[in-house]
């Protein structure tokens, strides 16, 4: 019973899971007093205590994808059969590796050389990463493994196939759910008609018979559940409301950055200078775009382009939209028409109250861009890869250390220097330099 | 009452009951709930309420859920200029031009719409700083005015038809112009390029003329210097090489010539090194308490219509050949004297200045100045001003020739007479007779309703263009956006009615690039903004005091006529009522009086009590102020009054510029009474002083006048001023130290920290920067231009009248005015006058952080006292506990942030003021800055030390890793502040100026606010210096042994 209960199901991320166990154990010490021997909320405690393969491949895709694949190399290299590579046979170190990378790289040079041989780029740390679930990892990237490219449903290319299995195992576990509960009202039943015989049988007189939609038990009993479930995903449901992650429009023409910024390799930063410039990366304008679409006019090379409803896209096609939106003549190669701007649906938006700028993140603090907008070289389409949360941020702010020693800006926090030099602290987080305060952000 | 005390109004002085009710709650309206005057629990039906509000709460809630998000689109360009970053702020030299006024700026260019000007430090006009006047920083607002014209319109009686094309305006109006003789009606013009299309444009029409006309005439300074110097212009004036000031009149620091410069210069004067303390001195006459009254050393009273006496027994004394005339007045009598002695000891840096329009006196004023060595020192004939060139005769003959009807089409540019002429009537019986009147007004104004076409002028911020400030001093304009609307220059309609097809720009573009010989040259030029001399040179110019005797037997000196007189004044905010439709600016609360969105008569305390008003509770507290029915010149004026100490008491004051239209826009029409009308002409010189008021008498009438004097009140804590006489300070430099170590003795016996001791919280670190501000009240001058700053940098709302009448300003940063008196004597030259700027002081030990229930307001590790408006839920605890009174809190949605429209009618607020709905649309809202956010109805805001500029500082200094970026960073109202009252920095940097003034040049001045509750603000101030003889400062008389120290007796 333990796992098929479709609340628990759904649920993959930790903090919930915390949140969830303390308001589940206070519940649990009042329900079992009302409810004498009822073990349907206990039971469901299993899931929490063990991350299982399906645990993996969330994990996997939240915090992995974004530079690994399973069975190629990415930003970083194809994880499949990793276990039979380097010193990862040793579990222990592979958590080390996890928790804090650099620190590991220093004595080990099986990953020195394979962060030179990744373009110099590190693998980021997840110190608050448990052991559970990097073993959830592992299963996971050996299941798949295991199966080939082509075992699975469809390759993991992002938490864009996430949602398929989910939902079916929802259905499951609603059936299931069902059966038991229809079994568990009649044994119940059979059990109370069982008391009224042998009462009858020993001569106390029968109360009243009390149909089961009367039971005050059974009534209390649905109350509680509907409460729960309601409740619970009432509070998902506000906490998540303006979040969109995975949100995953078409857009006017279809674009695929797998194309452009994966199989040619095109820097992202040649469309989105903006990144490093100011507040925001920008969306390029046709002028940009026309650039190399004045020489490139088809589309023939590249791999076959499939919609999420998965009918065929006409490269070619695109092309010629975005001709027209310029006003290009590709027999003639100029312009000719009246241009018009494309109107793009917008995927990442902040609300006004957020600052966000792009330069402080890409410049200053050196990060890649697939850290928030994931395996974007992956992604026909774009879709929103993180939920833009501000638990998000702040976790982020948490974790990453500042370029402390290299930016001479920071000599200003001389006490800082002085820690480190006194090895009272070894790095400095975004967070110690008020990274996670109000007005950094919001003003 | 012994001794001297510093108040904003009269109950603060008394201490009343009214006053003490008014400040014993922060928030002086109840709960909209408790309207049966009950409370929420014994409300009629607070259960029904409150599930009313309930359902209303989930139903939105699930419907809010339940939709889907709306798509946001995001349009890239077709075609990106080159240089520009979606994003990345643009900076572009331009210059501010309006009536005259030439002030160099830099518009700052967000995504393609200007939204914040500073002054170009490259320019000797802006005494090479960026300091600004409140109407220059409001400038960017009128960009975006919704009261402009849209497209060229023909004027059929109250109707204006849209004209479908330049090309149809220019035939039907080129032909009517041919074979007439045409008048063009200007103000003053200094733009070099536009003065040569106007004489090829006259050419064309033989017999045409073009005249200049002032709203506010400086015709008697032209006339008089031709008389004195043969020179029809007006020089510059050096108060920065003056050691004695003395002005007659004459509002430097406010409205008179140049004043944002003349402020930059005053303040070079005033400010003190105290190792050697010295500063200038300035003596004041006037009638009515001016901006410059308030910070003159002393000030003498005197009826406008003395002013001819007063300067002739002035130049009597130092050694003129003329006769004065006896002087009453007593005290009066004392100041010509001193002022006469400390001139005559200052000879060659020396200066007197004279606001009078009549040119016997300015020329007897030159006669003065001359025996004082100011020619060629303090007042400077080497490169003339040109931003006043209007002379009255030339316009009382077109309003003549107009009504003899021998003007054949009239051409009207930013000149408004029908407003603005005193004898309107007979300009608008006059226009009515010309056969074509074209106007070139953005608006359908006064003048330019009752023309026949109004082809709109583009706005300066959408203009190529050139202005010529002082001789040889050019500075060139070039658009900062392309125009809004179908407008056209002006000059370009010119060009085509002369027969030349020339668009402006070319005409413009080829003029520099001839003048300055070639295309390099010029692109410098417009890069830089202004193409001026290396340095100042000084000159004097020849002198000739024929005139003087003439004059000054001319001037009639005799005994007054009426026994009361009126001042026509300029408000600082307003000025001559061009700028009336700006919201900024109609809600900047008035330095002296703190009214805003009206003008009114300003009376002694002394004629408030003659005329029966009792200066109570009633009166300070209330806003319904009694009219006042005047018999002006003969003609009955009802005016709200405001009584006001250091008023002359046989003298009334009534500002010029209001009273507009509703043709000048939404904010403009309908505020205020035009007192233009009141203007005596006087020999062919206009005069702004009436000498005949009689027969005034309290109506039953009320009028309410929204004033912020009584809100923001400290509850008696009145030691957050400090002024001290200069003599004083020199004697004993070591008093504001001692106090802060007698405090620090107090309260922290074994550290000598508060910090450390004082306190049960834990010391705030700030490992990396902290920010903090110095505030010079000796150099701060009140002007306000701070406030509007800071309005245009952070998206402060604008309330509207009603609201400022409720307490529901949102100003950041108010600059509270205090009014000190000795031994109660509330009148004339007792009075000293201490302005002092007011923002949140981010204390290190803030109270209002520890109250607010969900911590939306907190600290920084900068020292930062934080909001964060989403987490605010609005239970205002904060500002109840704010010791200084800046949180301002959201009572309606000014801004138009929520998403639900109707907010901001609800019955908590009523109706908003129409100006603050004009403020909300898409047009005016272009205004606002994409880096802060706008605040929605509910919660609190306050000032943020222009944190948005603190955090791209750090992302600059970050990026060219470099931290001496943020040593000296700008907030905007110390960018603003022409005087340089305002610092900020990063006070860890041992380096950044804050904390050296702190440290090492002013700490024998610098103190804090209320130090004595130890909140530990992060701004200090600089005590306030008096160069004067008379008592300053919080003293008791009685107790002589503390003759120095500063404390009040509490």
């Amino acid at each position: 019973m333990s796992a098929s209960c479709p609340i628990f199901a759904a649920v993959r991320e930790n903090v919930h899971l915390n949140k969830l166990r303390d308001i589940m154990s206070y519940q649990r010490s009042t329900v079992k007093r009302l409810i004498f021997g009822s073990t349907f909320i206990f039971s469901l405690f299993f899931l929490v205590t063990t991350a299982n393969a399906q645990d993996g491949k969330a994990i996997f895709n939240s915090k992995c994808a974004a530079c690994h694949n399973v069975f190629k190399n990415s930003t970083g290299p194809a994880l499949g059969g990793m276990e039979d590579r380097g010193p990862w046979s040793d579990r222990k170190k592979l958590y080390a590796w996890i928790h804090n990378p650099a620190a590991f790289m220093a004595g080990d040079p099986y990953t020195q050389a394979l962060k030179d041989s990744h373009n110099g780029i590190l693998m980021t740390g997840f110190p608050d990463m448990t052991e559970a679930e990097i073993d959830a990892i592992v299963d996971y990237v050996n299941t798949t493994f295991a199966a080939g490219p082509g075992g699975g449903a469809k390759p993991a290319a992002g938490p864009a196939a996430a949602p398929e299995p989910k939902s079916d195992d929802t259905l499951l576990f609603g059936v299931l759910t069902l059966i038991l509960a229809v079994i568990a009202l009649t044994l119940l039943q059979v059990n109370s008609n069982l008391k009224k015989m042998s009462d009858d049988k020993e001569g106390i007189p029968a109360s009243e018979p009390v149909p089961f939609y009367r039971n005050k038990m059974y009534i209390a009993l649905v109350i509680i559940v509907l409460f729960l479930v309601g409740g619970y995903y009432t509070i998902q449901g506000a906490v998540g409301l303006g979040r969109h992650q995975g949100y995953e429009p078409e857009q006017p023409i279809f674009y695929s950055h797998k194309v452009h910024a994966g199989i040619n390799q095109i820097s992202c930063l040649y469309c989105h200078g903006g990144a490093q410039e100011g507040k925001s990366a920008n969306i390029p304008a046709v002028n940009v775009c026309m650039n190399c679409h004045m020489a490139i006019n088809e589309y023939t090379k590249g791999p076959q382009l499939f919609r999420p409803d998965g009918s065929e896209v006409n490269g070619t096609a695109e092309i010629q939209k975005l001709y027209s939106y310029a006003g290009w003549d590709p027999d003639k190669k100029q312009y000719t028409g009246e241009g018009k701007p494309i109107e793009w649906e917008r995927i990442h938006n902040l609300p006004d109250h957020v600052y966000f700028n792009h330069s402080q993140h890409v410049v200053v603090g050196q990060q890649q861009c697939q850290t928030c907008h994931g395996n974007i070289t992956e992604m026909d389409e774009v879709q929103q890869f993180t939920d833009l949360s501000m638990g998000w941020c702040v976790n982020c702010h948490r974790n990453t250390k500042v370029q402390f020693t290299d930016n001479k800006f920071y000599s200003i926090y001389e006490k800082f220097h002085e820690d480190i030099r006194n090895k009272k602290i070894d790095s400095v987080t975004v967070e110690m330099i008020g990274g996670i305060e109000c007005q950094k952000c919001h003003y | 009452m012994s001794q001297k005390k510093y108040w904003q109004n009269l109950g603060e002085l008394k201490n009343t009951e009214g006053y003490q009710k008014l400040v014993k709650d922060e928030f002086q309206e109840d709960l909209p709930f408790a309207e049966d005057g009950k409370g929420i629990l014994d409300a009629k039906a607070p259960r029904r309420d409150f599930l009313k509000y309930l359902g209303f709460s989930t139903a939105a809630a699930a419907l809010a859920a339940g939709c889907e998000t709306p798509v946001t689109k995001s349009i890239p360009y077709l075609n990106q200029p080159e240089n520009l970053t979606p994003g990345v702020a643009q900076y572009y030299a331009t210059t501010f031009v309006a009536e005259g006024d030439v002030v160099p700026v830099i518009a700052k260019v967000r995504d393609g719409r200007p939204i914040k000007l500073e002054g170009n430090p490259l320019s000797f006009i802006n005494t090479k700083g960026e300091g600004t006047s409140a109407r220059v920083q409001a400038s960017v607002l009128d960009l975006y005015d919704t009261g402009r014209l849209r497209y060229p319109v023909e004027v059929a009686g109250k109707e204006l038809k849209e004209m479908p094309s330049f090309e149809a305006a220019d035939k039907k109006i080129a032909g009517e112009l041919s074979g007439t003789q045409v008048v063009l009606l200007t103000s003053t013009l200094n733009s070099p390029t536009t003065r040569q299309i106007i004489s090829e444009f006259l050419a064309k029409y033989p017999g045409s003329r073009h005249v200049q006309y002032d709203a506010v005439s400086y015709s008697g300074l032209l006339l008089a210097n031709e008389m004195s110097y043969g020179k029809k212009a007006i020089p510059t004036y050096h108060f920065d090489k003056a050691k004695v000031i003395v002005s007659l009149d004459a509002d430097f620091l406010g409205t008179w010539l140049s004043p944002d410069e003349f402020t930059s210069q005053y303040a070079a004067g005033r400010k003190i090194n105290q190792k050697n303390p010295e500063m200038s001195k300035h003596i004041q006459f006037e009638a009515v308490l001016s901006l410059t009254g308030a910070n003159a050393d002393d000030r003498y009273l005197h009826r406008p219509s003395e002013t001819g006496a007063v300067v002739l027994n002035l130049l009597a004394k130092l050694g003129g050949t003329v006769s004065a005339p006896a002087i009453a007045d007593e005290k009066l009598k004392k100041g010509i004297d001193q002022a006469a002695g400390l001139l005559a000891a200052n000879k060659g840096a020396a200066l007197v200045v004279c606001g009078s329009n009549d040119p016997n006196i300015q020329v007897l004023v030159n006669a003065i100045n001359e025996l004082l060595g100011a020619n060629g020192t303090t007042i400077n004939w080497a490169n003339p001003l040109l931003t006043r060139q209007g002379i009255d005769g030339e316009m009382d003959q077109l309003v003549k020739d107009l009504n003899a009807g021998s003007v054949g089409a009239l051409l009207v540019y930013e000149a408004n007479p029908v407003y603005n002429y005193h004898n309107a009537a007979d300009f608008i019986k006059g226009l009515q007779k010309v056969k074509l009147s074209v106007s070139f007004s953005d608006r359908a104004d006064e003048t330019s309703a009752l023309c026949k076409y109004i082809i709109p002028h583009h706005h300066y911020l959408e203009s190529w263009g050139d202005a010529e400030g002082r001789t040889g001093f050019f500075s060139l304009l070039q658009p900062t956006i392309s125009p809004l609307f179908k407008t056209r220059y002006f000059q370009t309609s010119l060009l085509n009615w002369t027969g030349n097809n020339t668009d402006y720009e070319d005409y413009f573009k080829n003029y520099w690039v001839t003048k300055l010989a070639g295309q390099g040259a010029f692109d410098k030029a417009l890069q830089d903004g202004v193409v001026e001399p290396a340095a100042l040179t000084f000159a004097a110019t020849a002198y000739n005091g024929d005139a003087v005797g003439d004059v000054a037997s001319k001037l009639n000196t005799g005994a007054p006529a009426g026994k009361t007189e009126l001042v026509l004044y300029q408000k600082v905010s307003i000025g001559s009522g061009a700028v009336a439709n700006n919201p900024w600016l109609q809600e900047m609360p008035d330095p002296i009086t703190r009214a805003t969105w009206d003008n009114y008569a300003i009376i002694s305390y002394a004629m408030a009590a003659e005329l029966g008003i009792k200066l109570d509770d009633q009166y300070e507290v209330e806003f319904h102020k009694p009219v006042v029915a005047f018999t002006i010149n003969g003609k009955e004026v009802k005016l709200p009054i405001l009584a006001v100490p250091g008023v002359h008491p046989n003298v009334i004051g009534v500002a010029l510029g209001y009273g507009r239209s509703e043709g000048a826009g939404r904010a403009a029409n309908g505020v205020g009474y035009n007192a233009y009308p009141l203007v005596s002409a006087k020999g062919g010189a206009r005069q702004y002083y009436v000498t005949d008021v009689t027969d005034y008498k309290k109506t039953k009438d009320t009028y309410d006048i929204a004033y912020t004097q009584t809100h923001n009140q400290y509850e008696g804590r009145v030691e957050v001023v400090r002024e001290y006489a200069l003599d004083e300070f020199k004697k004993n430099p070591e008093a504001i130290p001692q106090y802060r170590e007698e405090l620090a003795e107090d309260f922290a016996k074994k550290t000598g920290d508060f910090r450390a001791e004082a306190t049960l919280y834990p010391v705030y670190e700030s490992p990396g920067a902290h920010w903090g501000m110095s505030i010079d009240l000796n150099a701060c001058t009140g002007c306000g231009a701070c406030t509007i700053a800071c309005m245009a940098e952070n998206n402060v709302p604008v309330v509207g009248k009603n609201e400022v009448k409720r307490s529901h300003e949102m100003h950041w940063l108010r600059i509270d005015r205090y009014f000190a008196s000795y031994r109660d004597n509330t009148e004339g030259d007792n009075l000293n006058v201490v302005f002092m700027p007011m923002l949140c002081q981010h204390c290190d030990n803030a109270p209002c952080e520890n109250v607010c229930p969900v911590s939306a307001t907190n600290h920084s590790s900068e020292g930062l006292n934080q909001m964060a408006y989403n987490r605010c839920i609005g239970t205002r605890y904060c500002a109840n506990n704010c010791p200084f009174k800046v949180r301002r809190f959201n009572w309606a949605d000014y801004t138009g942030a929520d998403s639900f429209p109707d907010n901001q009618h609800h019955n908590g607020v009523g109706k908003l003021d129409d100006a603050v709905l004009m403020m909300n649309e898409d047009l005016t809202r272009m205004v606002l800055n994409p880096d802060v956010t706008i605040r929605s109805r509910g919660v609190i805001e306050k000032c943020s030390f222009c944190v948005q500029r603190l955090q791209d500082a750090k992302l600059e200094a970050k990026k060219s890793q470099d931290a001496s970026v943020i040593r000296d960073v700008k907030t905007a109202c110390m960018q603003a502040c022409s005087a340089g009252a305002i610092v900020f920095g990063n006070v860890n940097d041992k380096e950044s100026r804050v904390y050296k003034i702190r440290t090492q040049e002013q700490n024998q001045r610098a103190y804090y606010a209320l130090e004595h509750i130890h909140v530990l603000p992060n701004i200090n101030y600089l005590a306030k210096i008096r160069n004067t003889g008379r008592p300053v400062g919080v003293k008791d008389e009685f107790a002589g042994k503390k003759a120095v120290s500063p404390e009040v007796h509490h």
